[in-house]
């Protein structure tokens, strides 16, 4: 039986222990904010927060993150009002908006570790997360936002 | 449950969009009123509809009946059906908001909801072609116009005065004279129980007052959810007892399974099942290809037993398809004599009197959609009844497709249109709706479908490959006399009939037949090219080979005469005029010729604009180019400027992107930027990583390792939108699709202009590091 915290709340898994922490949120546990892009860690789509960091779920295993402490979307800000969230809405950054969860977990992680990060440095760590309809230069700007008071 | 944002709190994105305010000549001038809808046959005011648009030839038309698309609540929430599929351009958003802004609805209390597919209520559905806008501001502004008189006739009938003498505003009736005043919840029921106005007699609001339309100032529906995590999307559609499947299907496109052994996949903890998926003969159309389909608790149980399937499969006619030797073919093909499909003047005997005669052949490979949400599907068929929740652009063909491959009415099918993750014309085939239902329908249960990204790399519906030819006489002076384009392709058609070796006439008229240019001798020709897999519909279509050799030839004219490529270009568009189409029965879109000409003073004015607020000609440092590139597709005219900088490694970054749109009408200039913005960065994919290869049938790319899109990091630095300010009854035109095809030869020009290289082949790759 492994444990892991999600959100805030303690959940168990009886099953494979090699599952993708993904699979394990999207369909076990019905947290269906974190998305399935590519499964090869090479999109971001599937971004949460382990602990402090930002990991990709899809290749993570539940057995991973036993005793740690995981964040996904859902559980970033209990009214969605987190600086990063409230930037991307300002700065109105959706088109299909699936990629947006990914993008916001991985822009709270860099602002957990670089409060006021410059654009070269938002490029850098954003650059693992991908957006198909091109919403790059509002996400850049919503980073700074976030970063600079919303 | 949809959240709209406080619109004084949008900011951040505005400096990035310019709507210019310059005069330009109205091109409706003597423009009769000859059409009509097919189910509501409206006949507006002159001033209201002086165009008729395609919308009433599309399947099942368009239906005008507030009863269907508004409801109002007696606590004054009024609800607005959305039937077309959002995608990312923001539709979901824009069609109900020009209903609340006839209806004087207050967009604060105004929820959306998702219509299910059902076109015989709805009206067409299919979100595809650029189309919602320009088939739907008419007929929405006359739903919320219907709306709103008869929220008006009930108000005058409880004061008992006449309704003239009465008007809604802003979620009220008001009747100035006394003073009274009675909210839009206080009048639902009686109001329900006015009759619907005739279309013909509605009043449609003076674009002076509008509140909402034009302006740009509210947020998408979905903006809260999507940014919270609670955006449903195909994927996260649960049901109980639901079961997980992926599927294993032939590596080759119309092979078949030989024989498979499920036993290591049953033993994987979680897989429940191991099942054949019918599959149909090629060209399949829509319908599965067919594989074996592992079932489980869970997706990523489904996925560890497919890997452990094994599988021999029958390659069958497609496994010899090879994109090396497949695009010699092509190359030989286009520089062959081939099928006229236009002809102008005589171009052979001018390209042999011409003092310079300059060749481009350019070579643009398959490229794959891959919208960030791969191909999924919920199907729960029980009996002879069926219900479907998909990511779909084409929920009416989605309904009629899952009846006819079930074999059940289709008044038995409900399809539930989920938030689509990405479309791009992928979503518009609902092949993994119908492998959900009938697994669905095998298993007893309702069933999940999720394509894996391999899966969605090598089962797509794959945009073509082609080679396009250009020849471009000169004189001594330098004029064009000649131009013979010829443009080879397999063909879309090929995915519907076996044989289809020349493109529709919808291809022909994508940047081919319709090229504007004032060339006294031109000849179009299509020579045959067969399909060797599913060619489909992507984003922009056929315009993106053509605009990129029509434009890039531009830029090879210019440098040949040693002439700025901007006035090259204008000279070429030549006088501004509406162009007489060059062939019988041109292909416009879908729109009637009339009202949707192609005028080169509005394709002038793009290009003169974007090198105004572009800043064409500015100096750039040593390294850097600017290229420009102008198209009309999608019956809107669209220029791009791009600044390129080019190490002394060949490494390329783009510091600038200006752009400028002549849409027509527009309802949402900060959707309209966000598209452009968009499409630059898909252009810059396609142009520098897009290519989708074969070899013994097989596609080679797998996922975003080895078919690469642009991220964060190699985005431009800044992309600038202009939007052409509609003279008074312009039609609104296409918005999703043409920011995307001037993008790649802008940039070609661009490089150009910074190397001296001319990159005629796509995509750039490595080209510039040699």
């Amino acid at each position: 039986m492994i444990k892991v915290k999600i959100n805030g709340q303690e959940q168990s898994w009886d099953g494979d222990p090699d599952l993708p922490l993904l699979w394990f949120l999207r369909d076990e546990a019905g947290l269906t904010g974190t998305k399935f892009g590519c499964g090869q860690a090479l999109c971001g789509a599937c971004t949460v927060i382990v602990d402090k960091e930002a990991v990709r779920s899809c290749i993570t295993s539940v057995n991973d993150v036993a005793g740690r402490e995981v964040t996904t979307i859902e559980g970033l800000h209990p009214n969605g009002d987190h600086p990063v969230q409230k930037a991307w809405r300002q700065v109105n950054v959706p088109q299909c908006g699936f990629c947006q969860a990914g993008q916001i977990m991985q822009a709270a992680a860099l602002l957990m570790d670089n409060p006021k990060p410059s654009h070269d440095q938002i490029r850098e760590a954003m650059s693992g997360n991908i957006c198909r309809c091109g919403c790059y230069q509002r996400i850049e700007n919503a980073v700074h936002l976030a970063s600079t008071g919303v | 449950m949809n959240f709209i944002e406080n619109p004084t709190k949008l900011r951040g994105f505005e400096k990035n969009i310019k709507v210019e305010k310059v005069s330009r000549r109205s091109i409706l001038k003597g423009l009769g009123i000859t059409g009509g809808f097919v189910l509501a046959a409206p006949v507006m005011s002159r001033q209201a509809l002086a165009y008729e648009t395609g919308a009433g030839k599309m399947p099942h038309g368009v239906v005008i009946d507030p009863r269907v698309f508004v409801a109002l609540a007696p606590d004054g929430t009024v609800t607005i059906l959305a039937h077309r599929s959002e995608m990312g351009t923001g539709v979901r958003t824009s069609l109900p908001l020009i209903v609340a802004e006839e209806m004087e609805a207050d967009w604060s209390k105004v929820k959306v909801q998702q219509a299910h597919g059902d076109e015989v209520k709805f009206g067409n559905q299919d979100t595809d072609g650029s189309r919602s806008t320009r088939h739907y501001l008419i007929p929405m502004r006359q739903i919320g116009a219907s709306a709103r008189t008869m929220l008006e006739q009930a108000a005058a009938k409880r004061w008992g005065v006449p309704a003239t003498e009465v008007k809604a505003v802003n979620h009220e009736v008001v009747h100035s004279a006394s003073g009274r005043k009675l909210g839009f919840g206080e009048l639902a029921e009686d109001a329900a129980k006015e009759s619907v106005p005739a279309v013909e007699g509605l009043k449609l609001k003076d674009p002076k007052d509008f509140r909402y339309l034009g302006k740009g100032q509210v947020g998408i529906v979905d903006l809260h959810d999507i940014t919270t995590g609670k955006a449903r999307y195909g994927a996260d559609v649960r049901l109980p007892g639901m079961k997980y499947a992926v599927i294993a299907r032939p590596p080759v496109t119309g092979g078949k399974l030989t024989s498979f052994d499920p036993d290591a996949a049953l033993k994987v903890p979680g897989v429940e099942k191991v099942m054949k998926v019918q599959g149909w003969p090629w060209p399949s159309k829509f319908q599965p290809l067919g594989g074996v389909a592992v079932i489980a608790r869970n997706t990523g149980a489904a996925i560890k037993g497919r890997d452990a399937l094994k599988l021999v499969w029958d390659d069958g006619p497609n496994g010899k398809y090879d994109s090396v030797a497949y695009r010699k073919e092509l190359e030989d093909a286009s520089r062959k004599p081939g099928l006229v499909v236009r002809q102008e003047g005589d171009a052979d005997a001018a390209l042999k009197s011409a003092d310079k005669v300059i060749v481009g052949e350019y070579y643009l490979p398959h490229l794959a959609h891959v919208s960030m949400e791969p191909p999924v599907a919920v199907a729960d068929v029980k009996g002879d009844k069926a219900e479907i929740w998909a990511p779909v652009q084409s929920p009416g063909g989605t309904r009629e497709d899952v009846a006819k491959t079930l074999g059940i009415p289709e008044d038995n099918v409900t399809v539930n249109v989920t938030l689509l993750g990405g479309g791009f014309g992928r979503k518009s085939k609902c092949d993994f709706a119908l492998e959900a239902a009938l697994l669905s329908k095998e298993l007893g249960a309702p069933v999940k479908v999720q394509w894996t990204r391999e899966d969605d790399v090598r089962h797509d519906f794959l945009h073509t490959v082609s080679v396009e030819r250009i020849e471009a006489g000169l004189d001594k002076s330098g004029k064009v006399i000649a131009w013979r384009h010829r443009s080879v392709a397999p063909t879309i058609a090929s995915t519907f009939a076996a044989g289809a070796n020349h493109a529709a006439p919808f291809e022909l008229g994508m940047g081919l037949v319709d090229m504007p240019f004032e060339i006294a001798n031109i000849s179009c020709e299509n020579p045959e090219a067969a399909a060797f897999t599913r060619i489909g519909w992507f984003r922009s279509v056929s315009n993106i080979p053509r605009a990129f050799a029509v434009q890039s030839m531009v830029g090879e004219i210019a440098a040949a005469t040693g002439r700025d490529q901007k006035e090259t270009l204008l000279a070429l568009i030549g006088s501004p005029r509406i162009v007489k189409p060059a062939v019988k029965d041109m292909w416009n879109y879908g729109e009637p010729y009339d009202s949707y000409p192609i005028d080169t003073a509005r394709l002038r004015k793009v290009v003169e604009l974007v090198a105004e607020k572009g800043e064409w000609g500015r100096q750039v440092p040593k390294g850097h180019g600017l290229g420009i590139a102008v198209h009309r597709s999608f019956v809107s005219y669209i220029a791009t400027i791009v600044e390129v900088a080019v190490d002394d490694k060949g490494k390329l970054t783009v510091p600038r992107v200006d752009t400028a749109i002549d849409c027509g009408t527009y309802v949402n200039p900060e959707r309209i930027a966000s598209q452009i913005e968009g499409a630059a960065i898909m252009g810059l994919s396609l142009a520098k990583y897009g290519e989708i290869t074969f070899k013994d049938g097989k596609v080679e790319q797998k996922n975003f390792d080895d078919f690469q899109v642009i991220r964060i990091d190699e985005s431009p630095a800044v992309t600038n939108v202009y939007i052409v300010p509609p003279a008074p009854g312009t039609p609104p035109s296409g918005v999703g699709e043409p920011g995307v095809p001037p993008f790649a030869p802008a940039l070609m020009n661009a490089i150009f202009a910074a190397t001296g290289k001319r990159i005629r082949s796509l995509p750039l790759g490595k080209q510039l590091e040699a």
